[in-house]
């Protein structure tokens, strides 16, 4: 069944086309790749999406709902989260505090309860505290919870950010090159954290993402983007094998 | 040595967790209370204007400290506050009300003021408020019927329910317990909801839209509580110093508003009130040092002015975290006593085995 869908998408930055005319759909339960070369359009797809640009044309459609015209902090109560491919956490805080942050579109109790502390608000951050714990125990983050994460390893910063996503419990997730910048022990770990995902939370998952045989191990489809071009659609062995794919790849 | 060992999110939760902490503040307290009785008149006036101080400070700490936008205009909003509450009390309005009038009329200025101002950030957002509070000074200098002009325009005594609060030491407690409600309300808030957004929107845009943190309008926000509790300070200030002048809100108390928070150390209360204390003690301690220095440097004009830049560089320089950062340090020293390493705060480079491993 398709949960989500992107058609006729395009994208301009004055005379640069990073997306052009590009249709694909995501089934629900699926991992699902993108790959392409620097500079193929790849970030960009995931920008329209979570409306940080306005495409020039296409829309976008997410459980049956339009979400091309959502306001951008809207998407996530869609049920869409993400990740970025430079780690954007939240500096000043510790690792439990980046988390929360991820459940902000839970409630919290108004504005007033909270100036005054009120026990429904008490209440209610114990509860996003109990939810944000289980996230620490998925992805093993226990050692870290109270570590501000400014001084955190890169590999460990990436898993934060997954785990902050993870905590505002979408249905979609997009994954910016989750695995660029770790190293072999930690890229493993993350394929096993993205079979929980998809299997366990029941996620759909879209990846961009360069290290192939994550994509192999992790992804059910795979779509290769070139020059804002769809250029091949299908399990990761057949696009790996499409002769398109590797002339791009090499630099036609 | 002390470990954190929480057995239930509530013990997270907690303020004070540990006997040391609660006796700590119950003895601060007391040495508050206390301090009316014991001091002189003149020291009882001047801590009245320090919680007035820390009030503004902590108005300011939301905006700049929290959400990351800077303010070189604090001084109109203080201005403002003082100037509405004190014409109100003029028209008959009784204390208790024309406070939180005058907190809600500047908080409404701070409305009107951020919508636009959250456009810009950085050097641009200190123009725009900039801007703001040197056109405030001009419209309450030319604006006679309302404000005096620059005759100035006396306050009318504090009477809360019926008791005349004008006197040092009843003024001192006012003030002492504004300030408490003023601190525990915005303690509240920054560890709830609404102030871990404003601490994404100050780390990250990008993430806080992206987590459902509606970045615009917690900007705004920030602005309107920040203004409202500048209000506040600025009506207080105005019993303090009982005739209101359009100089006495100029350009030097928004930099020094603006040095309290960055000294006591951005994105932290405490930091606030530590800034507010040290800068706004600053200029009677200058004062008194004066006599001794030499001729030459004692009569320097401006000397205040360098005394500040030079404290703001200091800390630039050696203490960036400001106060609070210092305080943290020295609480650690004594809780892991004795493993407290120096470079413990350091910024934690650890390398995995293959950072950037490509
Ligand atoms: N904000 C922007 N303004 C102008 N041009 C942009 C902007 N963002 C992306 N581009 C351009 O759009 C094209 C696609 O960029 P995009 O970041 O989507 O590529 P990518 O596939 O993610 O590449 P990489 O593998 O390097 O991350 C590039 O030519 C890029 O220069
Ligand atoms: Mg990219």
């Amino acid at each position: 069944m398709t949960m989500f869908s992107v058609r006729n998408l395009s994208l301009r930055f004055g005379g640069v086309q990073a997306i052009a005319d590009l249709s694909f759909e995501v089934a629900q339960g699926e991992v699902f790749a993108i790959i392409g070369p620097n500079g193929a359009g790849k970030t960009s797809v995931l920008n329209v999406i979570t409306r940080v640009f306005d495409p020039s044309a296409g829309s976008v459609h997410f459980e049956g709902r339009d979400i091309t015209q959502l306001a951008r902090h809207r998407v996530v109560n869609a049920g869409i989260a993400r990740t970025f491919q430079n780690i954007e956490l939240f500096e000043g805080g510790t690792v439990l505090e980046n988390l929360l942050l991820g459940r902000h579109r839970f409630g919290h109790g108004n504005f007033f309860a909270q100036w005054l502390w009120t026990p429904g608000v008490r209440a209610a951050e114990a509860a996003s505290q109990a939810a944000v714990e289980q996230v620490i125990e998925l992805l093993d983050l226990a050692p870290h919870r109270k570590s501000p994460v400014a001084g955190l390893p890169y590999g460990v910063r990436k898993v934060v950010e997954l785990a902050r996503a993870l905590a505002a419990r979408p249905r979609l997730l997009l994954l910016d090159e989750p695995s660029s910048g770790l190293n072999p022990e930690e890229t493993r770990d993350l394929a096993f954290w993205i079979d929980d995902i998809q299997n366990d939370l029941g996620v759909t998952v879209i990846m961009v993402e360069h290290d192939m045989s994550l994509v192999s191990e992790a992804a059910d489809r795979v779509l290769c983007m070139n020059l804002g071009q769809r250029l091949a659609l299908g399990t990761p062995a057949e696009v790996q094998s499409n002769p398109a794919v590797i002339a791009a790849y090499l630099g036609a | 040595m002390r470990f954190d060992y929480d057995t239930s999110y509530r013990d997270g939760q907690a303020l004070l967790r540990y006997g040391s902490g609660r006796a700590a503040y119950a003895v601060l307290a007391l040495l508050l209370l206390a301090a009316p009785w014991a001091l002189g008149k003149y020291y009882v006036g001047e801590m009245t204007y320090l919680f007035i101080m820390c009030i503004g400070s902590l108005g300011l700490m939301v905006l700049k400290g929290y959400t990351g936008q800077v303010s070189l205009g604090h001084s109109a909003f203080l201005a403002l506050g003082a100037y509405a509450h004190a014409w109100m009390l003029g028209k008959g309005l009784p204390f208790a009300l024309s406070i939180p009038m005058a907190m809600g009329f500047t908080a409404l200025i701070g409305l009107v003021i951020g919508l636009p101002a959250i456009r810009v950030s950085g050097l641009y957002l200190a123009m725009v408020t900039l801007a703001f509070a040197i056109l405030t000074e001009h419209v309450i200098g030319h604006w006679d019927a309302v404000t005096g002009g620059f005759n100035g325009m006396s306050v009318a005594n504090p009477v809360v329910f019926g008791f005349d609060l004008s006197g040092l030491r009843p003024f001192y407690y006012l003030c002492l317990g504004l300030l408490t409600l003023v601190l525990l309300g915005l303690v509240n808030l920054m560890r709830s909801q609404t102030g871990r957004a404003f601490r994404g929107v100050r780390d990250s845009e990008a993430a806080a839209y992206g987590l459902g943190i509606w970045v615009s309008g917690y900007k705004v926000l920030a602005f309107v509580i920040s203004a409202g509790v500048s209000g506040l300070a600025g009506a207080l200030l105005a019993h303090h110093v009982r005739f209101l002048t359009p100089e006495g809100f100029g350009l030097f108390l928004a930099l020094e508003l603006v040095l309290m928070v960055t000294i006591g150390g951005l994105g932290s209360l405490r930091g606030a009130i530590f800034g507010a204390v040290l800068i706004g003690m600053l200029p009677v301690f200058i004062s008194r040092i004066k006599p001794m220095l030499p001729e030459q440097v004692s009569k320097q004009f401006g000397l205040e002015i360098f005394v500040f830049g030079l404290i703001l560089v200091l800390f630039v320089l050696f203490e960036p975290k400001g106060i609070n950062g210092r305080w943290i340090k020295l609480k650690t020293f004594f809780q892991t006593f004795p493993l407290y390493r120096k470079d413990l705060f350091k910024r934690g480079k650890t390398y995995m085995k293959s950072e950037r491993y490509k």
